[in-house]
């Protein structure tokens, strides 16, 4: 650590993310303004010209999302930032990321919800949305920091699996870590790793643009370079041209999903505390999981042997990860900021190994670590 | 035999294309590729976006870098590329519910920013891809699925809309005038701004046969009789004007350009920066115009 260059920071979440961003490589923002991610895009405003970048406001989150993944087409590394009803809006483009296989950052500053809901106030119901919101199938890849130091950290791998994917990968963060303010190690440029899409190493003429590999990623052509890539929307073949036929679209499919699900191990990231000895194991995430942590230390105080898992990675989910820690418990207690989201996924992988208790607190307020260690004292007792 | 100068434009291997027999699409196509060769731009720095409907599907037909996107996106998409690599040539194609309907505020929008994109929109008097509803361009009383009584909207002129949003370069044709349309076409590939070429254009298939023009010929027919170029138009009253279609340029002016604007305001954040003497950025003047 002490040898370590960078700076001691002290900043709210949404200045972490842009920061994070910046370190990443990011060079294009669009955006629309909307409570709470709105400092995000003004930061963006008064940074990205300083460093050559676009900052463009655009009319509407449809249009923010588009232009991110078109500039993304480019070559540059792009990114939006909104809040619920503006990720509502953001779904179909998503989707269309998702099947063109575009790199793109999308921030989800999560506030209370559904339609207008509690703009100023922080949940983590839009977990399902994250995953599910655009039609059809597909992987996506979410990440949740609890931290003002993970909004940065986190921003920095989102832009690093979004281009070694080609995917959209999603920044799940919340109202609470947007106006937090903590302090924060900005790293030095040196420090970080940087990962780039993978170039066409053949010329134009022998390039097939989504062909892939064993990595099932294929290279990705620049716009404007003479490849001549047709992207579209519409089941497409190796070559990119648009074909209905049901084996093509399969194989599509198989492989888009398959590049994320195969890679699961890879990609996800966790915080686990306290599991050796535990009987019980409290699931947690994003800014919930600071509260969460504290009653599990408290509850160890009291003599609960209690353990405490956090996920990083929401998307892709880390089921072998549930069902390997649930082998030595009886019991779990899920813990979010919505009426059930990842206690389904936790169902989901657990079955009947373990019993499962669910606690939620709706309406904007935090876990307090007190509330948290009255229902694990209700559950052992 | 002659080979035609667009040919080589062409993905091959991806043809006959989807287009109904007597669709104006063709002739938009070899219009556009027509200008493309004459002013002889490189097609390795001209990216093709297109949004939902049959216009969507001209990029994919043409070797070079394109993008097929969602319902009424394109021109979002386009504005992204644009700012974020200047030195490309932005063309859109779109459809009337693309640009009049789900994607009307891009539209408006990108001719307020007046970005340098050249937006072609085939105007076909209806949703036809979708099997013929009516569009905020469907004449009043026509025939459509979803307009079985006849239409009783009434419509929105696109150039108009571009005119007033600010846009640098403003033209409408129908396919019948092919050599207005290329030359329209190779201006607004010259120019630096937001250029928007309405095409209006027939659909035997869906307009055409509900309304009692089956053949292209008898909807270009249609076209002919309501023609009036746009200077005969001007002081003519909006009763005078019902029922005409106006054709020929609308505006072809001079406007600061958003990337060459965007470059600018880099400079500026850069430092080569003067203390405002008045409200408002010193490089910019501070203008209120409602």
């Amino acid at each position: 650590m002490t040898n370590r260059k960078g700076k001691i920071d002290f900043l709210q979440g949404n200045d972490a993310i842009v920061e994070g961003a910046i370190l990443a490589g990011c060079r294009f923002f669009a955006g629309y303004p909307i409570t709470p991610s709105s400092e995000i895009m003004e930061s963006m405003a008064a940074r990205l010209p300083l460093i050559g970048g676009v900052f463009v406001q655009m009319e509407d989150e449809l249009g923010s999302i588009a232009a991110a993944i078109g500039a993304s087409l480019t070559g540059v590394k792009a990114m939006t930032a909104t809040s619920g009803p503006g990720f509502s809006l953001m779904q179909e483009n998503i989707g269309l990321a998702i099947m063109c296989e575009v790199p793109v950052v999308i921030v989800n500053v999560m506030r209370g919800g559904p339609s207008t809901g509690l703009p100023t106030k922080a949940s983590q119901a839009d977990i399902m949305q994250a995953r599910w919101g655009h039609h059809g199938d597909g992987e996506i890849i979410a990440l949740a920091p609890w931290s003002v130091q993970e909004c940065l950290d986190l921003t920095i791998k989102a832009f690093n699996l979004a281009e070694e994917y080609r995917t959209p990968v999603i920044v799940l963060s919340d109202a609470i870590l947007a106006h937090l303010r903590e302090v924060v190690r900005v790293p030095d440029p040196e420090e970080i790793v940087i990962v780039e899409r993978k170039r066409p190493e053949v010329p134009p003429e022998e390039f097939l643009p989504f062909k892939a590999n064993e990595s099932l990623v294929p290279p990705m052509a620049t716009l404007g370079k003479g490849y001549k890539i047709h992207y579209t929307g519409l089941s497409h073949d190796e070559r990119g041209y648009p074909t209905d036929d049901p084996e093509n679209y399969k194989k599509l499919i198989e492989r888009i999903t398959a590049k994320i699900r195969n890679n699961v191990e890879k990609i996800a990231s966790w915080d686990m505390k306290y599991i050796e000895d535990a009987e019980m194991i409290l699931i947690s995430y994003g800014s919930s999981a600071r509260a969460v942590l504290q009653a599990c230390i408290n509850a160890r105080k009291q003599g609960h042997k209690v353990g405490f898992l956090r996920l990083i990675t929401i998307w892709p989910f880390t089921e072998e990860l549930i069902k390997k820690i649930s082998e030595n418990v009886s019991k779990i207690l899920v813990l979010e900021q919505n009426t059930g989201q990842v206690l389904h996924l936790v169902k989901e992988a657990i079955g009947n190994r373990a019993k499962i208790y669910f606690y939620s607190k709706l309406g904007g307020e935090p876990f307090t670590p007190h509330e948290i260690l009255e229902q694990i004292r209700r559950i052992l007792k | 035999m002659k080979v035609s100068p667009i040919r080589k434009y062409l993905r091959e291997e991806r043809l006959p294309t989807i287009f109904c027999p007597g669709c104006g699409l063709g002739i938009i196509m070899n219009a556009t590729l027509t200008a493309i060769d004459q002013l002889k731009i490189d097609i390795n720095k001209i990216v093709m976006v297109s949004g939902i409907g049959c216009s969507g599907r001209i990029p994919g037909y043409i070797k070079v870098d394109s993008l097929h996107t969602t319902h009424g996106r394109a021109i979002a998409y386009a504005t992204g590329i644009k700012l974020a690599n200047p030195e490309l040539n932005v063309i859109v194609f779109t459809g009337d519910g693309d640009t009049g309907a789900i994607g009307i505020g891009h539209f408006i929008h990108a001719a307020r920013r007046n970005i340098d994109i050249k937006v072609i929109c085939v105007n076909n008097l209806n949703y036809a891809l979708t099997g013929g509803q009516f569009s905020p361009t469907t004449p009043k009383g026509a025939w459509t699925y979803t307009s079985p009584y006849g239409n009783i909207e009434g419509f929105f002129d696109l150039c108009e809309l571009a005119v007033a949003a600010g846009a640098s370069y403003v033209a409408r044709w129908t396919v019948r005038e092919v050599y207005n349309l290329i030359n329209s076409m190779k201006k607004a590939l010259k120019k630096k701004g937001f250029c928007f070429i309405e095409v209006v254009s027939p659909c035997p298939t869906n307009f055409g046969r509900r309304n009692k023009m089956e053949t292209s010929q008898k909807i270009i027919n249609f076209f002919k009789e309501r023609e009036i170029k746009v200077k005969d138009a001007k002081g003519l009253s909006r009763e005078e004007l019902r029922g005409k279609l106006i054709i020929g340029e609308f505006v072809d002016r001079e406007l600061p350009e958003f990337t060459e604007t965007y470059n600018e305001l880099i400079l500026v954040s850069q430092k080569k920066f003067k203390e405002p003497e008045k409200p408002g950025l010193a490089w910019i003047e501070l203008e209120i115009r409602y």
